[in-house]
């Protein structure tokens, strides 16, 4: 009873002080001795983890191997888009890839595309999310133009992004034996289970006068063709990586792997560029040097400012204490929200 | 332009005039909604909206589900609509309990019990005491034999004193029976919003009357919404009906008043808007050249050889809805949530009640509180605003001698009550125009205890002045007062009120000396009113000095005069004061003008003077106010040397060395000329020196220079920082508000009286004081305080922070949608300005709602100085002040602003695909990564 009625009595006087515009609050006055504690704080916060950061973006060990030009023949290289439109010729060349570094399992095998707009509007919305899920028995598909139909009949998947499948495909060869590569868990476990439909089959795909990219097994349900997952995550800028495997096997320095891939897809028409990247990862994912100097940056940076601040604390103390100065500081400070 | 009321006939009137239904509704069931949405559609900003969430239901070019704007804009539109339904709905309940009231009304000579609604012009209405009185009446009778009833006019004009109400002469002694069959005509106005007046005739037909006319004034009807007192019962007819009584016809909106804020908010929506286009053209342009020479060599996009006609406008069409985040939709919503939170501040806060009476202040309009934080002048009312408006009878001077001058109160002056003791013929004289010559009502209480009910506080501390001097006015039975004095009793007879103007500045009785038969003329007024009418001979100069010397002790004067009247020379101007009081047209002029002809050669009797304490606080107030840049313009019906006494009391101006007083007057348009130029050029020259200069100006100098040279003046009054004007009329003073809300300049008015209402409602904020003059001031007003010097709290506590916050909420509201607009802008460069949106529909709805504007709300909890500091240094306001000058040109204020977000944006983008470039090779294993989702 007693603590009801008391609980009650301090929801009053917090009521009323709301109305009074008093409720308790704090007013932090960036005094320079505040100022001071907290850009030392930043500083000694930062540097590590950003020491640690490029730590762990050094670890990992990652090759890169641009073939989109090389992988075209010598006289062809004056006309690439005849070349690889062109089915009569065999697509298939190799690559030598030199390890530099020892590269620890797993090793992810990533495709990477430069100048390739997966996210232009046109594209991004040609796709029927609920057609991957449900498949035929979903009939609108008037998101996925022009990619809808052929033949009167509904594709599946529809849409500009299935039909436009990368399909470049690799193998890996180590001193004469192949690499086996695990090209299982690629994609997003959600979209796995809930996006692409486990009942849903390849139909009527590709199946019309223009062939885009690569085709699909009819076998396989839409929720196993991991590619056509990772393809579908359309990526917002217009160079990416996306994943194709991984190698589970360590390589070691000096390893000369031998890439035996086939060049199908068509980037040469606008002036694309195609890599294939190895690359070890770090508890902190790939190699990205960005976060670890923008931590040291702002570490640095706070440091720096502080010392400059104790130096002029230390020199105009008597003077910057005032009263009147603070309070004018005050001023300047409010002075801002003014529209 | 005249109706005529026919008493009693209860077929001819139905059509022409509508029912006694009350309506304030603005709505109907049906027209709820076209014409609500009309009126949210005025706006500008809500078309906007409109526009935009019409387009986005073109799929082909929109980049969000068209949800993500419907949604808000039904939600705003909802709410707005559900408030003023509300507002509606309750108007309609309280219009219908009070149409269905019942009242007792004669229908063919019998009285029945009807609803109110169903009374019709023309109907004989019965009322019993304490009844509400259901429209605009004019009595025909009451239960008191002299015709008499009283009636409380508080729902009208605030005053809470009874007023008397008469019949009309031609219904005197009309029997209780006869009164359900009169018949007659009344011929009166058409209906006005006028609640003083109302000049109409009354024709009886017989067998009631001979054919005679007679006038009637507002004494003669009671309107709807007063209450009967004291009265056991009085009837009347129905002349104005429904909406169209007085009451009804002063109702009504008054146009909404807009703040600098609003007026800024809407200029940079503009702005804005205009930016916008400007963006969506370029980037439509570029978007239109990269599909062309970029995006049809990308097969993987598959853009057709020929598209229909308008594909030239669908990609400027989707930055247009991709832009259209620019400007907030959510701004309105919350800065309304806001401001009404400001109002409850006001409301609630327990330092502004008036302990005295127990009011505590209250915001009636909850939009402008910003405003108060931008104050650049205060216009101020002297008397009842800066005084106490308690009236006290402190000295006098009879024939010559002062009394009270040693004392500082007469009623204790043994000079005075020694020849009031030997009843010496002049001091008996004077004393017997304090108590009569007034319009007071006497009330004696069951004890015996005689009360006065006054209309004008001047009257009352007079009469209760004669009072305590034994003079005791004792009873008043219709035209019959009675007075005693030192043990006996005086009758006299009224037989004209000569009512006070604010024009004529006197009012007058003529009364007969029930004992001699002689007929007086009494009156008082303002020594300008009275002393140059003194008859040929009399020395008025001990008078003069008199009024000089109290008016400069800042006591209010008043001159008593009389003048004995011959039979014949009454007779005469009896008949032609009835004449000017029935005419329809101009009476108050024409009753004036025959008024002059009585009032004249009088015998001065003497010089009252009344003392008006100021309130407390005052002097620091408008101290602290100065002090916070505000400039202070005293506005007064007050004599001259009565307000300047005051204003230097209350530290409004300086006395000599280190102010300066200067004076405008004049009676010819070259005399207040000259004087208006010399005051200006002294002005001019001392507006660099440290110096209080204030001038002073009367009503009659202050007309002819607002008429003839309202450039010199305007010039004055932009350069003085203090002004005194005084004998200025109501409408002056809206005159002066006006002029100065003309410079640009962010007026406050306040004021307590029926007199400051005009300029209250003319100022961009208008405070009332809910005083003793009546609640009318307050009523008008946008604010209402007890005291003057909650002015001092209102404005540097509420104003200001409710200013800093809605700067800040608006700002950062016009922030946030910028920052977010412009990632998508920048994203439109690497997307291929295709249109895409960077941002899911849930994404972007949750970050305007949830992420930016709910939690935001929090800063109107934001103090950034505390109370007291801002009390100390009320300097602090000139920031606020300034707000509006510093961006009165948006562009200057916009563009670094665009800049800013510009480059933050940049921030966030380069920071953000620094760190997920890279990574988005490992998004399916380990990380999150940015990825583009449609719809």
């Amino acid at each position: 009873m007693d603590t009801d009625r008391e609980r009650h009595r301090a929801r009053e006087t917090a009521f009323y002080l709301f109305t009074q515009q008093s409720l308790p609050a704090c007013k932090p006055v960036l005094t320079p001795g505040w100022v001071i504690a907290i850009f030392l704080f930043m500083g000694v916060i930062f540097i590590p983890v950003g020491l640690v950061t490029l730590r762990a973006s050094h670890c990992v060990v990652e090759i890169v191997d641009r073939y989109d030009i090389d992988c075209v023949p010598e006289p062809s290289r004056m006309d690439k888009v005849s070349y690889i439109q062109d089915d009569s010729i065999p697509k298939n060349c190799s690559r030598f890839m030199k390890v530099h570094k020892y590269m620890k399992a797993p090793i992810y095998i990533y495709y990477q595309l430069d100048n390739y707009y997966q996210n232009h509007r046109r594209y991004v919305k040609s796709r029927s999310d609920k057609q991957l899920l449900d498949g035929q028995k979903y009939h609108d598909t008037s998101y996925c133009q022009p990619v809808e139909s052929n033949n009167n009949r509904p594709i599946v998947p529809c849409g500009l992004i299935a039909w436009s499948l990368f399909n470049d495909t690799f193998e890996f060869i180590r001193e004469g034996a192949e690499l086996k590569v695990n090209r299982k868990n690629i994609a997003w476990k959600s979209d796995r289970g809930h996006k692409f439909g486990k009942n849903v089959y390849p139909f009527n795909f590709q199946n019309g006068t223009l062939i885009g990219g690569g085709k699909l097994n009819p076998e396989i349900p839409l929720s196993d063709q991991e590619d056509l997952i990772v393809w579908m995550r359309t990526s917002a800028l217009p160079s990416f990586r996306k994943l194709y495997g991984r190698i589970e096997e360590d390589l070691d320095v000096d390893d000369v792997v031998v890439v035996n891939l086939m060049n199908n897809y068509n980037t040469y028409s606008f002036g694309g560029k195609k890599k294939l990247v190895l690359s070890t990862s770090s508890w902190l994912g790939g190699k990205n040097d960005f976060l670890g100097h923008a931590c040291v940056f702002v570490g640095c940076s706070s440091l720096t400012l502080a010392i400059i601040f104790v130096l002029l604390h230390a020199l105009w103390r008597h003077e910057l204490f005032t009263l009147e100065q603070e309070k004018l500081f005050r001023v300047i400070r409010t002075r801002s929200t003014y529209i | 332009m005249k109706r005529y009321v026919y008493i009693n006939d209860n077929e001819s009137s139905h059509e022409l005039y509508c029912d006694n239904r009350i309506s304030n509704r603005k709505y109907t069931v049906l027209n709820f909604l076209p014409k609500n949405l009309w009126e949210q559609f005025s706006r500008f900003m809500n078309q906007y909206f409109l526009l935009i969430a019409c387009l986005q239901l073109w799929s082909l070019i929109t980049p969000v589900n068209p949800a993500s704007t419907w949604g808000p804009l039904i939600f705003i539109f909802a709410v707005s609509a559900s408030k003023e339904a509300w507002d509606d709905y309750n108007r309609y309940l309280s219009d219908k309990k009070a149409n269905e009231k019942l009242v007792w009304v004669v229908r063919q000579g019998i009285r029945k019990h009807i609803q109110a609604q169903d009374i019709h012009v023309g109907n004989i209405v019965w009322l019993r005491e304490n009844d509400e009185v259901p429209c605009d009446l004019v009595l025909i009778g009451t239960s008191d034999p002299q015709g008499l009833c009283y009636v409380e006019t508080a729902a009208l004009d605030g005053e809470t004193d009874l007023k008397t109400r008469v019949i009309p002469s031609a219904c005197m002694g009309i029997d209780f029976e006869l009164l359900h069959k009169i018949k007659g005509v009344i011929e009166c106005p058409n209906p006005d919003k006028d609640i003083t007046r109302f000049d109409a005739n009354l024709r009886l037909f017989p067998p009631f009357i001979d054919n005679d006319v007679c006038p009637l004034t507002i004494k003669n009807t009671i309107l709807q919404s007063c209450y009967l007192r004291n009265t056991e019962w009085a009837c009347g007819v129905a002349v104005y009906t429904g909406n169209e009584t007085k009451l009804g016809m002063s109702r009504g909106i008054p146009e909404p008043k807009l703040t600098a804020m609003d007026a800024m908010i809407d200029k940079l929506t503009g702005a804005i808007f205009v930016f916008q286009i400007v963006v969506v053209m370029v980037l439509g342009i570029a978007g239109n050249v990269w599909k062309d020479t970029e995006a049809r060599k990308q097969w993987y996009v598959q853009y057709p050889i020929e598209g229909p006609w308008y594909e030239l406008l669908v990609i400027p069409l989707r930055f247009e809805l991709l832009c259209s985040i620019m400007i907030p939709i959510s701004i309105k919503v919350s800065l309304d949530l806001v401001k009404s939170l400001y109002a409850k501040f006001i409301d609630w806060d327990t330092e502004m009640i008036d302990y005295e009476t127990g009011i505590p202040s209250h915001a009636t309009n909850t939009a402008i509180s910003e405003d108060l934080g931008q104050v650049e002048y205060i216009m101020t009312d002297k008397t009842g605003t800066l005084t106490e408006n308690r009236m006290i009878f402190r000295r006098c001077c009879i024939s010559g001698v002062f009394y009270g001058n040693e004392s500082g109160d007469a009623l204790k002056d043994t000079k005075l009550l020694n020849a009031v003791a030997g009843s010496s013929p002049d001091v008996v004289q004077f004393l017997t125009v304090m108590a009569i010559c007034n319009t007071v009502v006497p009330i004696k209480s069951k004890t015996g205890a005689i009360s006065y009910k006054a209309q004008s506080q001047d009257e009352d501390a007079l009469v209760n002045a004669a009072a305590q001097l034994h003079m005791v006015y004792a009873n008043k039975t219709a035209n019959i007062l009675e007075i005693r004095f030192n043990g006996s009793v005086i009758k006299y007879e009224v037989l004209e009120i000569l009512e006070f103007t604010s024009d004529r500045k006197r009012m007058s009785v003529v009364v007969k000396d029930c004992q001699n038969g002689k007929i007086v003329l009494l009156s008082k007024g303002a020594d300008e009113a009275i002393l140059p009418y003194a008859y040929v001979g009399q020395q008025t100069r001990t008078f003069i000095e008199a009024v000089e010397q109290y008016a400069q002790l800042g006591l209010r004067t008043l001159c008593l005069a009389c003048r004995e009247l011959r039979e014949d020379e009454y007779q005469e101007w009896s008949l032609l004061f009835k004449e000017a009081s029935s005419t329809l047209v101009d009476r108050e002029w024409r009753i004036a003008e025959v008024c002059q002809r009585l009032e004249h050669d009088f015998e001065v009797l003497g010089v009252t003077a009344i003392e008006d304490r100021l309130q407390d606080g005052v002097p620091e107030t408008i101290e602290t106010l100065r002090k916070a840049g505000i400039n202070f313009w005293m506005l007064t019906g007050d004599k001259q040397n009565t307000a300047i006494q005051i204003a230097l009391s209350c530290n409004f101006i300086s006395p000599e060395p280190k102010g300066q007083l200067l004076l405008i007057d004049g009676k010819t348009e070259d005399e207040v000329c000259r004087s208006l130029e010399r005051v200006l050029l002294t002005m001019r020259i001392t507006s660099s020196e440290p110096k209080d200069v204030a001038f002073v100006v009367d009503g009659w100098a202050l007309e002819i220079a607002l008429k003839h040279y309202r450039k010199a003046f305007t010039e004055l009054a932009i350069l003085s920082r203090t002004a005194i004007c005084c004998r200025v009329t109501p409408s002056q003073k809206a005159q002066l508000v006006e002029l100065l809300k003309s410079c640009d300049y962010r007026t406050l008015a306040i004021g307590d009286g029926g007199n400051d209402v005009r300029m209250i409602q003319q100022a961009d904020i208008g405070v009332g004081i809910s005083g003793r003059e009546g609640l009318q001031a307050a009523r008008a007003a946008d604010y209402s305080i007890g005291k003057f010097r909650f002015l001092k709290r209102l404005i540097l506590v509420h104003g200001r922070y409710s200013y800093n916050r809605t700067a800040f909420l608006s700002q950062y509201s016009f922030y946030k949608s910028l920052v977010i607009c412009f990632i998508q802008i920048f994203f439109s460069f690497i997307s291929g300005v295709s249109g895409t949106s960077l941002f899911n529909s849930v994404s972007l709805m949750a970050y305007n709602v949830f992420y930016t504007s709910v939690p935001v709300l929090v800063s109107v909890l934001d103090k950034d100085l505390s109370e007291g500091t801002v009390m100390q240094h009320p300097q602090i306001l000139f920031y606020c002040q300034a707000g509006r000058f510093t961006v009165s040109l948006p562009f200057l204020a916009f563009f670094p602003l665009l800049y800013n977000r510009a480059s933050e944006s940049e921030y966030i983008c380069w920071m953000v695909w620094s760190i997920f470039v890279p990574c988005n090779c490992c998004v399916c294993d380990h990380h999150t990564c940015l990825c583009l989702r449609e719809k």
